[in-house]
């Protein structure tokens, strides 16, 4: 297949199963009115989904060698306690990113 | 503007994730012999980052179209659990409501999860530029890395963790909002012991599908605390 035919179509099989992906739950339940447990389960899974992409996006620390995960602990840390005692996103995604930063390097 | 103002406030964190991470897109896709138009197609059409990095290699390597449909599949199942929450608000949402389904990303999911709307504020407008902005600092990222990435004077390595740290605010924020915990609980035991189980590459849809049954189990306590969804 032609370099540029492959490259166009591999965007479109990559873009058109993300967009049925992210379509599935509207197109499942089309114009009808929402089922109550799907009403529920609106509700409930946020919270749920939101801790799961968190440790989803420590995975690849690694706790066997070097720096032993230091950097992401420490810096989730600090990113946690800034969050409960100042309030102020900003502030704690900032500092907590710094901190990572420096870490890694340091470390 | 009100509304663009208050989507831009919201959404700053997510511009320096996306920068950084569409940069890396972007010298990933020059260094494998694509061009500049490629990146920022995949940007705009595909607007997933983690797939986007994944299939440039397979891509060098031949896969077929079928391998990349089935690796999207894996890598953005998460995906479908995104809209269940968002139903019934983006299908109010006309022409932009289908916008906001088709790029309803982790970031854009975790932002509309924790935005708080002022009063008076035209909350589908502000919707809809929170997905847009995020939209287009992706492909921004994506054109700054195809153009410049390999030009740039300073290393940002680990600037990618304000991803990380801004889902954790939201895990706080929404921490503080509900009185069951029993989701994140029941979501971090799921999450540690099937990555403990089955590791880092496979743990995530397994922990997902176990959440949603489990989640359905425990129905009865957490609407006890949580209130109960009208019909």
């Amino acid at each position: 297949m032609p370099e540029t035919l492959y490259s166009i179509s591999a965007i479109a099989v990559v873009a058109l199963v993300t967009w049925g992906l992210r379509a599935a739950p509207f197109l499942l339940f089309g114009n009808r009115p929402l089922p109550k447990t799907m009403r529920y389960l609106g509700k409930a899974l946020p919270p749920a989904i939101m801790t799961v992409l968190v440790i989803y996006c420590l995975r690849n620390t690694s706790f066997d060698h070097s720096p032993f995960g230091i950097p992401e602990l420490a810096s989730c840390t600090l990113v946690a306690l800034l969050q409960i005692v100042k309030k102020n996103m900003y502030l704690s995604i900032i500092a907590g990113t710094v901190c990572y930063m420096i870490l890694i390097r340091v470390l | 503007m009100r509304e663009l103002r208050f989507a831009i406030k919201n959404t700053i964190p997510i511009f320096f994730t996306y920068l950084f991470i569409g940069i890396a897109f972007g010298v990933l896709t020059i260094d494998a012999g694509y061009s500049v138009l490629f990146s920022v197609a995949s940007a705009f059409f595909i607007f997933a980052g983690s797939m986007q990095l994944v299939m440039i290699p397979m891509m060098t390597s031949g896969a077929s179209l079928l391998t990349l449909a089935l690796m999207t599949f894996f890598i953005n199942a998460r995906h479908i659990f995104y809209g269940i929450s968002f139903v019934e608000r983006f299908r109010k949402m006309g022409w932009r409501g289908v916008y906001m389904v088709l790029t309803l990303t982790d970031e854009t999911y975790s932002v509309l999860c924790s935005v708080q709307y002022e009063p008076g504020l035209d909350e589908d407008r502000a919707t809809f530029y929170i997905a847009l902005l995020n939209h287009l600092y992706w492909i921004f990222g994506c054109l700054v890395g195809a153009c410049a990435g390999r030009l740039l004077p300073f290393d940002m390595t680990g600037i990618d963790f304000s991803a990380t740290a801004f889902f954790l605010v939201v895990v706080i924020n929404q921490w503080r909002q509900y009185r069951s915990k029993l989701p994140f609980l029941t979501a971090a035991t799921c999450a540690l012991g099937y990555y403990l189980l089955l590791g880092k590459d496979y743990f995530l849809i397994p922990t997902l599908l176990t959440c949603l049954f489990a989640l359905l189990a425990l129905r009865r306590p957490i609407e006890a605390k949580e209130g109960r969804v009208d019909a």
